[in-house]
């Protein structure tokens, strides 16, 4: 029985495992699919950079615990509607591996959250619809703390924080974007 | 009057004749026209120029800026990591009174690639080691993980068991009450490792499944620890391998809050051959967050075969608990647990153990922890007092 078990184990390791990577849920351009889709009426995007400069950075260090490792981040914001709506792709490690979201913002407050990418070995959790659910329409307090409260998930604490700091994080970077001219439009 | 016109016929004429002088002729318009042309051309290739290397500047840019955020992310992410908890408890129970640096643990963790990694947990317990010492040093986890498909994946080596709620999750921040609850600790017995191999797979959004092979308990055959599951924990060390035990769980997650879970095992002698007697456990738990509520509730039932076990009452070893907690805010939570359980419930004899804690949790940053609780014991133990404790991870 037990050979057999082990044999079974040994066979599907085989045949299955080779070319696995993290788990993919959503890719970038489908993310601003489903959010363009939920604009009515529809917006119209266009690309910019924002350049995480000394205070920004100051700014995402005290969300984050840490600098967010890169010097600008790409973003997508409509043009010509008011309010405006802001699409950000960021990174942040839950417990080991970094968590790729897609995160709209909208009046200062999230519009849509998604996982895109998870690699981490506990917490897949936080990519059930259910779960992201949670997020639509918060925002922050004058203390840039999420104003409403977010049911956790036993055994993902650090993917759950992961993600609550992700969305405290796009909505200060869209509020600078609309507040600085730190921006550049790509060509 | 004639003398005025031709006066002025004259000034207009000599006035005409002057301007004529000055405008170019048209070979010397011709010669401007071409010296104009010739500087335009030269502006325009100075602007093609300098475009070329406006796009060659942002082209470096870019590269650098990329190289940079590489290095930046590679710093960050590297791929080795190591983590880590530990706490230190103050126990004043029934007038005797111990500090102890309970737990103080270091994680390990290499990946190979984005689907094979490496994850170990190394524990010091009780501060110190060694001949005559109280405290262990101990591999608790070290297993190589492979994902095997988007939903599916594989660890062998040394690994915790997945059964009930604190056995693979009991970082100091992440559970009210100073000591682990003593159902979990006495009854499955968490913290509980062992040697084999664990499949885990995802149905559906919050539907998961493990299934496991791996080394058994060996439990004391005789002495006052005779059949107790506590005691036959092999914990991976030249462990006898004569009967292997086989584990499995169902997790339900796909309610936010809400996780339902109930695990398996079998263990097909729990004496390693000596005397005969396989085992089961059934573990059940649920845990409900809504709001700044929560609710932790965990059942768990030992069924020993053999007439040994029979005798002493030990083939029946069950107990339960129920934890009500609220978060006041971010920083501080109070809760309320009732402990109940019973190593001897094979017989007849009023052998439960009941425990019920009462404190504070303070968390001054998410990952530090200081916590306070008071303990009551009843039924055939009855020890009453406090405990403090500080825990962190990282």
């Amino acid at each position: 029985m037990t050979i057999f078990l082990f044999t079974s184990f040994f066979l599907y390791l085989t045949l299955l495992s080779p070319f696995v990577s993290a788990k993919s849920y959503m890719s970038q351009q489908e993310f601003f699919n489903s959010v363009q889709q939920s604009l009515s009426p529809a917006e119209k995007f266009q690309t910019k950079t924002l350049w995480l400069k000394k205070e920004i950075q100051s700014q995402v260090s005290k969300i984050l615990d840490h600098k967010y490792p890169k010097l600008r981040v790409r973003y997508k914001i409509s043009d010509g509607s008011k309010p405006p709506t802001s699409v950000w792709y960021l990174d942040e490690i839950g417990k080991e591996r970094p968590i790729t979201f897609g995160v709209s913002i909208k009046n200062s407050r999230v519009q849509m959250i998604q996982v895109l990418e998870f690699r981490e070995s506990r917490g897949y959790e936080i990519s059930i619809p259910a779960f992201a659910k949670q997020f639509e329409d918060i925002g922050v307090d004058d203390e840039h703390n999420l104003d409403q409260n977010i049911d956790g998930i036993t055994g993902a604490t650090m993917s759950v924080s992961a993600m609550k700091k992700i969305a405290r994080l796009a909505i200060l970077l869209h509020k600078t974007v609309l507040s600085s001219s730190t921006t550049s439009e790509n060509k | 009057m004639n003398i005025k016109i031709i006066l002025l016929s004259a000034v207009s004429l000599i006035a005409s004749s002057n301007l004529l002088a000055a405008e170019p002729t048209n070979q010397e318009l011709f010669e401007m026209l071409k010296k104009q042309q010739a500087q335009i051309e030269e502006l325009q290739n100075k602007l093609a120029i300098t475009e070329e290397k406006v796009v060659e500047n942002d082209e470096k840019i870019e590269s650098s800026v990329l190289v940079i955020e590489e290095n930046l992310v590679e710093n960050k992410g590297s791929k080795t990591s190591i983590g880590g908890y530990g706490e230190l408890h103050y126990n004043n129970i029934e007038d005797s009174e111990s500090i102890d640096f309970h737990r103080f643990v270091l994680f390990f963790g290499h990946e190979f690639s984005d689907s094979i990694r490496f994850y170990s947990e190394l524990e010091l317990e009780h501060a110190i080691s060694g001949d005559g010492q109280v405290g262990e040093v101990e591999l608790e986890q070290a297993f190589v993980e492979m994902d095997l498909t988007d939903d599916s994946r594989l660890k062998a080596g040394v690994f915790l068991l997945p059964i009930g709620v604190i056995n693979e999750t009991h970082e100091p921040p992440t559970f009210y009450g100073v000591e682990r609850n003593p159902v979990e600790k006495n009854i499955i017995p968490a913290t509980w490792w062992e040697a084999g191999a664990n499949f885990n797979t995802q149905f559906s959004d919050g539907l998961s499944a493990d299934f496991a092979i791996h080394s058994g308990l060996n439990v004391p055959t005789d002495g006052s620890n005779s059949f107790l599951i506590r005691n036959g924990r092999q914990k991976v060390a030249k462990a006898s391998a004569d009967s292997l035990a086989y584990t499995t769980r169902l997790k339900y997650t796909a309610v936010p809050g809400l996780e339902l879970a109930a695990s398996y095992q079998f263990q097909t002698d729990v004496t390693q051959g000596e005397l005969d007697a396989d085992a089961s456990l059934f573990t059940a738990h649920a845990i409900y967050n809504v709001g700044n509520f929560s609710v932790r509730a965990l059942y768990a039932e030992w069924n020993i075969n053999g007439d040994e076990a029979d005798v002493i009452g030990r083939d029946k070893q069950k107990g339960y608990y129920l934890e009500p907690s609220f978060k006041i805010n971010e920083n501080f939570g109070l809760f309320a647990r009732y402990n109940l359980w019973d190593n001897n419930a094979g017989d007849s004899i009023d052998s439960e153990k009941k425990q019920t804690n009462i404190g504070l949790n303070y968390w001054p940053h998410e990952d530090v922890v200081f916590k306070v609780d008071i303990e009551n014991t009843s039924g055939i133990i009855d020890n009453d007092g406090f405990n403090l404790g500080v825990g962190y991870q990282f």
